[in-house]
């Protein structure tokens, strides 16, 4: 079973009665539907043959494609090595009889790699304020129009967005087309301003008004960049101004089709702004992203969504088990 | 941990100087070092494969046998092979004798198109005296169109803009009609982002491409990419049959094997690289750099010509004279080091350094603390920069306030102002100071 968005999100009453006058079941099996579309894209035809193949027998050989099939999927050498030493070790202890046997030990060694507590996102402060950071072009902005959608719409919750990437050209006004879409209001300042300011206002703006969550858009940037980093720590400080415990989450989004790169920028984001999860974007095309499985393994950062397409729904709660499937499905 | 490949290479083989010859276990050895480095950066596995089969095929030819240092030999050995894949004839872009020459850029969403069209405009008004104009066809992306005309603004571009309710297919052969009329030397085309595997986006491109009938399609790939960096290459060289290649974000940390593999399984050449957010930052691409880059060698080359075009000929003479007159003031160490500083961030540039890429890990350099040093020779009068023995307690006090530090940064900023004084004395009259004195540890 996937992960459900309850599961992601923790809330203090029952989710109120969505927007939507569809029933729920419809609309779950929609989500499915949209996944597995996106997900199939290139993947299910090549699936089956690879499955049935890696553990054809146990020689050095299916050792070997094993590992290629890892690597293919951006897990990274080391990460791999490990992974597959262990499923070794095992079947050579005699624990692992036969193919089948091996995929099903095999998938659990992934999803365990993956995973990491906690998963969730804690929606029960008032306001909960969500930072989103991320190299550039890796989908920020499109998450958090993806993200607050779903707030808003599918939760119940009122959501307003601060327009903190004031650096690129047009960033605000791709925010401010989201927020169109999402049905809540942006916090915007001139192009160039500060962004810490943004912030600062919208977290004000939230709490005088009463809205339940605030996200904030940051301008993307290079984790070598160490003053842009700076940058960024003190928006950070500066929301925390506003209030000591925000910002409650500090999502960054990794592209999937990033390579062992991921793990650096997890790395020095994480220094600088303290990141508590992960957005793995861009799932819907060949890239597998297994560097979250090396950023989970390395630094104990947890995926808590997945961006699987453009549209306003293409957004999922992350599910290790879906993941190590995937991983294997070349 | 080993950072680079020369290291691992010299570790995997550093019993064998004392034999003199590499035996089949020796290569066997070599080539794993080599093959986890090109996986650790980002080199598709099908293409280190084959790197490595031919590598080691030289490898166990004569040529490394007898040489005095086998674990180098073999480095140079891989550079030289790297090299190869990476370069082979490099390729211009193609201008067409009757304007506009149509430049037509495709790739991954989030890869940098927009910003790498407004850069390769930037290049081709500045370098090449060209009138360029820019076709806006991302309809999809909220906001995209405005990006580019203002990016492209900044570029001195005109932007041929419709909106986003028209067929980027229409848009695109209606910019092409202006530019024609307009009669720009260059039309750049602007296309949204778009997965490899979307059928129909992917249609609509090879549309474009038909619609404007481009004389260079460029595909903008970013060099943080992992093994899918193959995949998409081969799918856009189907649709639309690309000629060549910008490298996007290579300012970052990342190795860029994604380079590698793009060039060896398309046989497209990376024309251009993108270094930096400022529209400035796009280059030519070098491949015996990306190479050395690959391996974790440092680029001093381009260190050096980072270092050319930031610093005047003619400054440089004045400096000289002036050091060894021992005139250097605190506005001449000023100038220097703002110089220093267009450069770019300190830490990037040390990592271009042979060997510093290893030695800087973990350590942060801190520009902010040049940003202090500015502050304080800017507090200064004219006076006091020329003559520093003029700061006595009252004047540094005064410095303090002024550059929002305290005296005791001022004190030390003008001790090793002394020390570096001296240092310079010494260099004038031949003798070379140690590294610590420079560095002041």
């Amino acid at each position: 079973m996937a992960r459900t968005w309850p599961e992601l999100f923790l809330t203090d009453s029952e989710a109120p009665a969505p927007e939507s006058a569809e029933p729920e079941s419809g609309r779950r099996s929609g989500f499915f539907v949209r996944l597995r579309e996106n997900l199939a894209k290139s993947r299910q035809a090549l699936g089956a043959e690879l499955q049935a193949t890696v553990f054809q027998s146990l020689d050095e050989e299916s050792w070997e494609r094993l590992e290629e099939m890892l690597i293919y999927a951006d897990v990274g050498a080391s990460t791999t090595a490990r992974i597959v030493e262990r499923l070794e070790t095992e079947a050579d202890a005699g624990e692992l009889a036969g193919g089948p046997d091996l995929t099903r030990r095999l998938k659990e060694l992934l999803a365990d790699a993956v995973r990491a507590e906690p998963d969730t996102i804690d929606l029960r402060h008032s306001p909960t304020v969500i930072l989103m950071v991320g190299v550039n072009g890796t989908g920020k902005t499109t998450t958090i129009g993806k993200m607050a959608w779903h707030l808003q719409r599918e939760l119940g919750r009122s959501v307003l967005l601060a327009a903190g990437d004031t650096f690129r050209a047009a960033a605000v006004e791709q925010l401010v087309a989201w927020g169109e879409r999402a049905g809540c209001d942006v916090v915007r300042a001139a192009p160039g301003s500060d962004p810490g300011a943004v912030a600062y206002d919208a977290v004000a703006a939230a709490r005088a008004r009463g809205h339940d969550v605030v996200i904030c858009d940051t301008a993307g940037r290079l984790h070598t960049q160490s003053h842009l980093m700076e940058e960024l720590a003190k928006v950070r400080r500066v929301i925390a101004k506003q209030i000591p415990d925000a910002p409650h989450e500090t999502l960054l989004t990794i592209d999937a089709t990033t390579g062992q790169n991921g793990l650096r920028q997890a790395l020095l984001f994480r220094e600088a702004v303290d990141v508590s999860g992960i957005v793995l974007t861009k799932l819907d095309g060949t890239a597998k992203g297994g560097i979250a499985l090396a950023i989970a393994q390395e630094l104990g950062l947890p995926v808590k969504l997945i961006g699987v397409g453009e549209a306003l729904e293409d957004l999922r709660p992350f599910d290790p088990d879906d993941f190590a499937s995937a991983l294997l499905e070349a | 941990m080993f950072d680079t490949l020369s290291d691992r290479l010299q570790a995997a083989l550093s019993d064998v100087r004392s034999r003199g010859t590499l035996s089949e276990d020796d290569v066997a050895k070599a080539m794993r070092a080599i093959r986890l480095a090109l996986l650790e950066a980002d080199v598709n596995f099908q293409v280190v494969k084959r790197f490595t089969a031919q590598v080691k095929e030289r490898a166990q030819g004569a040529e490394v046998l007898g040489a005095l240092n086998p674990g180098q030999q073999v480095v140079k050995l891989v550079d030289e092979e790297l090299t190869t894949l990476m370069g082979g004839a490099g390729r211009d872009l193609v201008f067409a004798s009757r304007p506009p020459t149509v430049v037509l850029m495709a790739g991954l969403q989030g890869s940098g198109k927009t910003t790498a069209c407004a850069k390769l405009a930037r290049h081709l008004r500045e370098e090449h005296g060209k009138n360029v104009a820019l076709a806006a066809c991302d309809v999809y992306r909220p906001a995209a169109v405005d990006q580019l005309v203002r990016v492209g603004a900044q570029a001195g571009a005109t932007v041929y803009e419709q909106g986003t309710d028209r067929d980027p297919v229409d848009i695109a052969e209606w910019a092409l009609g202006r530019a024609r009329s307009e009669g720009r030397d260059v039309l750049i085309v602007d296309t949204s982002g778009r997965l490899h595997v979307d059928e129909a986006l992917m249609a609509e491109l090879a549309r474009i491409k038909k619609g404007t009938k481009p004389h260079n399609v460029l595909l903008v790939v970013d060099a943080m990419t992992g093994q899918d960096a193959v995949g998409v290459a081969q799918a856009f060289a189907q649709t639309a049959d690309f000629d060549g290649v910008i490298l996007s974000k290579l300012d970052g940390d990342a190795r860029g094997g994604a380079a590698l593999s793009v060039k060896a399984v398309t046989g497209k050449p990376i024309l251009y690289a993108s270094t930096g957010e400022k529209l400035d930052a796009f280059e030519r691409f070098h491949p015996d750099r990306m190479a050395q880059r690959i391996l974790g060698m440092g680029d001093v080359l381009t260190l050096v010509e980072k270092a050319e075009r930031q610093f005047d000929e003619g400054r440089a003479e004045e400096l000289e004279r002036k050091i060894r007159r021992q005139e250097f003031t605190f506005d001449d160490f000023l100038e220097q080091l703002k110089q220093l500083r267009g450069m770019g961030p300190l830490g990037s540039l040390l990592k271009m350094i042979p060997g510093m890429g290893q030695q800087l890990n973990g350590i942060d350099i801190d520009d902010r603390e040049l940003d202090r040093v500015q502050a304080i020779i800017t507090s200064m009068t004219p006076e006091e920069r020329a003559n520093p023995s003029l700061l006595n307690g009252s004047r540094r006090r005064r410095v303090a306030r002024g550059s929002g530090t305290n005296v005791q940064a001022v004190n030390q900023l003008v001790k090793q102002f002394g020390q570096m004084q001296k240092m310079m004395r010494q260099l004038s009259s031949g003798r070379m100071p140690s590294l610590g004195q420079l560095t002041g540890r």
